[in-house]
């Protein structure tokens, strides 16, 4: 398989996280898009590696695992908290950033 | 005549002639021996208004005593000065003591000192004797005003600034004392400012006087371009090398500064109201000593008007135009204050016009300063001395008949009355007379309305006094009792009056060979002998007082009469001085600052009103995007980078 196929996968990965960011109100589903999207790009990076014949690729790939699973952390604490106190995981629900 | 030239040659130890002098350069020399202590004549005053005004209420009850008694010690170290300068030979007599460096900055140097010569001598002297007479007279004015302490204070802080201003051997220190003296008036003629007529009255002459400041200050700016320097040496020695339209102008401005100081036409209009002030401070300050310090800035500054002919004319016609001027309010006031205060304007217009005249006027315009000095605060005293026994009654309609119960203030108002007429041997005839004679010789129309201000001057002077003296009483009800002052005041008043008598006749002759090294001095050149000149002007002082003794003698109506000639209407009005200030400066000035304000209001501030307002609304209109759906936040940055991407890519191919 050539590595236009892995981003032609990793584009429709990333462009459904995207529509799913947008569309979905249950933060729960909102995040694994967000985590979607960041395995889209994963995805990408590891084939430019393997086309290249480094290890460059493949090592941004574990930067973005853990940074990735630091952001699972501090998000679903967030989720939770949010949830305890309304009730709700809607993204639309707490709209406390409005004027 | 024989007395007076043995007097000439005893006062000039060196014998110059009088005649056609011209004035030594001005390069003073260093002042050695006694001459050092010259600053004694400042400290010592300025000492005692220090004193006097911090120590606050504990030296009430010795403060008066002191600032006397300080006064008294300037006298006394001037009278030595001037001793000391007897002995020196003429070109030798200018000193400078040299008492610090004020302002050194690159090209600006204003060297900070005192320069004594023949001119500032008779200044200092005049200022000490007369200023500590009317300390001494105060005393027995002043006495029962719980503000005794401040009045002293005040009155030495004066006596201070007045001989800086006539010490000072640079422009810049002479305006430091120019204004010190402006502020000591200030103080003064609102000494009773509860009185919201005396309040006014010391900020209209405040006010009045920055007009003419502003004069001084841009006159010393030109100075300064002009020839780098400001001290009289620096300036005066090369004033004749100046560019002619440049001296007009300094010389202008210097006039313009003489104006608000001396109460000169156009800038008049402040000294009738300083009649607020105590009647001390009238005489000392309005009459004898400050209002005089215009003419001693012209008679200074002589160089530059030698410099300038049409500067010269034009202080010619001022001082003429004053004479006539203030003798006309003269003859319509009822308050005897403000009858005063009229001649005085017109005796100082007298001396601006002998300063005027050049190298022939100078020196009358001083010798008319010292006897005016005398017989004008004789005069003012006396005024005061007649209001202080009358409860302060100053309607003139309101006394006659003093003659009998003021005895001793009678004879020496008389002394004062003959001198300012002029009627020899009083001092007013040797002084006046000369400065008629030498605006003869300068151009007949001014000689002429010096001529005839005499005549004017006989018939109010005389106006004034039979009014106040003779005739029938018209005493009010409360005041049946009027009593001679105490001898604290009528001493003072006797001095002066000896002085209104002999000092004419002491000082003719005398007087040009003294001043001649500093001022220069031409005789007068005139077509016809100085005896008819004398005999013509005495005929209109006679023709002058007899019109109004007969006019006045009797049948003084107790309220002015209201059927009179425009001419009266209008000196009682001070020849509408302040209607027209009110006219032209006041009324335009209002409506500047109300269209200024309405543009101010409406125009700057509408502009940046509406700025912040048009912000505020577009701020609100765009604060609506803020939904708080994170999603949609998340829609645009998304289309944000879209839009980035689609660049770069756009860029790169």
């Amino acid at each position: 398989m050539s590595t236009t196929h892995y981003l032609v996968l990793s584009a429709i990965l990333f462009s459904l996280g995207v529509l799913g960011v947008l569309v979905r109100r249950n933060a729960l589903i909102v995040f694994m898009c967000v985590e979607m999207m960041l395995n889209a790009s994963n995805l990408a990076f590891v084939a430019f590696a393997q086309q290249n014949g480094n290890l460059y690729g493949q090592t941004i790939a574990f930067f973005v695992m853990v940074v990735a699973a630091a952001e699972v952390v501090v998000g679903l604490a967030i989720i939770v908290t949010i949830y305890r106190t309304r009730r709700s995981a809607s993204v639309d629900e707490p709209s406390l950033l409005k004027y | 005549m024989n007395l007076t030239q043995t007097f000439a040659s005893v006062v000039a130890s060196s014998q110059i002639d009088a005649n056609n002098i011209e004035p030594t350069v001005n390069n003073p020399a260093v002042a050695t021996g006694a001459f050092s202590y010259m600053w004694l004549l400042l400290a010592l005053p300025l000492l005692g208004a220090a004193l006097l005004l911090i120590g606050g209420k504990r030296s009430d009850k010795w403060g008066p005593y002191f600032a006397i008694a300080m006064s008294c010690g300037a006298f006394v170290v001037g009278a030595i000065m001037y001793l000391k300068m007897l002995g020196l030979p003429a070109n030798d007599r200018p000193v400078n003591l040299h008492i610090w460096d004020w302002v050194i900055v690159g090209r600006f140097q204003a060297p900070l000192g005192m320069q004594l010569d023949q001119l500032s001598i008779v200044f200092v002297l005049l200022i000490t004797f007369v200023g500590s007479l009317i300390h001494i007279y105060s005393l027995g004015y002043m006495k029962h005003d719980p503000e005794k302490r401040k009045f002293f204070a005040y009155l030495n802080l004066f006596v201070a600034a007045m001989l800086l201003l006539v010490t000072a051997d640079s422009y810049l220190l002479l305006y430091v004392g120019w204004e010190g003296v402006g502020l000591a008036s200030y103080l003064l003629i609102g000494f009773w400012m509860y009185k919201p007529t005396a309040a006014t009255a010391a900020k209209k002459a405040f006010v009045v006087n920055r007009v003419g400041d502003v004069g001084l200050s841009i006159a010393i700016m030109l100075m300064f371009v002009t020839f780098g320097s400001v001290t009289f040496p620096g300036v005066l020695n090369n004033a004749a090398e100046g560019n002619p339209t440049t001296m007009t102008w300094i010389g202008l401005m210097l006039l313009l500064a003489a104006c608000g100081k001396s109460a000169q036409f156009p800038l008049q209009s402040w000294l009738l109201d300083a009649m607020e002030g105590p009647t001390p401070v009238s005489a000392l300050i309005h009459a004898a000593t400050m209002v005089t310090a215009g003419v001693y800035l012209i008679v200074r500054s002589g160089p530059i008007f030698d410099a300038t002919p049409t500067a010269r004319t034009v202080v010619m016609i001022v001082g003429a135009i004053t004479l006539m001027f203030g003798a006309i309010i003269g003859c319509a006031k009822d308050d005897i204050k403000k009858a005063l205060a009229g001649s005085t304007m017109s005796q100082i217009g007298y001396m601006i016009l002998a300063a005027g005249l050049g190298p022939v006027g100078y020196v009358f315009a001083i010798f008319h300063l010292v006897t005016h000095g005398f017989f004008k605060a004789n005069m003012f005293l006396g005024a005061g001395s007649v209001m202080h026994g009358m409860n302060d009654q100053l309607d003139m309609r309101r006394f006659g008949a003093l003659r009998k119960v003021m005895v001793i203030t009678f004879i020496t108002f008389s002394c004062g009355w003959l001198a300012i007429m002029g009627v020899p041997p009083f001092a007013g005839f040797y002084s006046k007379d000369k400065i008629i004679e030498a605006a003869f010789g300068v151009n007949w129309i001014v000689g002429a309305v010096a001529l005839l201000g005499a005549g004017i001057t006989a018939f109010y002077m005389t106006r004034l006094w039979t009014m106040t003296f003779t005739g029938k009483s018209r005493w009010t009800e409360d005041n049946k009792h009027p009593h001679e002052s105490s001898s604290v005041m009528w001493i003072p008043m006797a001095i002066l009056a000896f002085l209104s008598v002999v000092a004419g006749f002491m000082l003719a002759g005398a007087i040009e060979t003294w001043l001649a090294p500093v001022t220069g001095f031409e005789e007068t050149e005139l077509a016809v002998s100085s005896l008819v000149m004398e005999a013509a002007s005495l005929a209109l002082v006679i023709i002058g007082a007899t019109i109004a003794y007969l006019q006045y003698r009797r049948d003084v109506p107790l309220v002015a009469p209201q059927h009179v000639s425009p001419l009266t209407v209008a000196a009682r009005h001070d020849l509408y001085g302040d209607a027209f200030n009110e006219e032209v400066f006041m009324r335009p000035g209002q409506w500047l600052t109300r269209s200024l304000v309405f543009f101010d209001n409406r125009g700057i501030d509408g502009l940046v009103n509406g700025i912040a307002a048009a912000l505020g609304g577009l701020s609100g209109r765009m604060r609506r995007i803020q939904t708080g759906f994170a999603r949609s936040y998340a829609l645009s940055m998304l289309g944000g980078a879209v839009l980035v991407i689609a660049a770069l890519i756009l860029v790169r191919t």
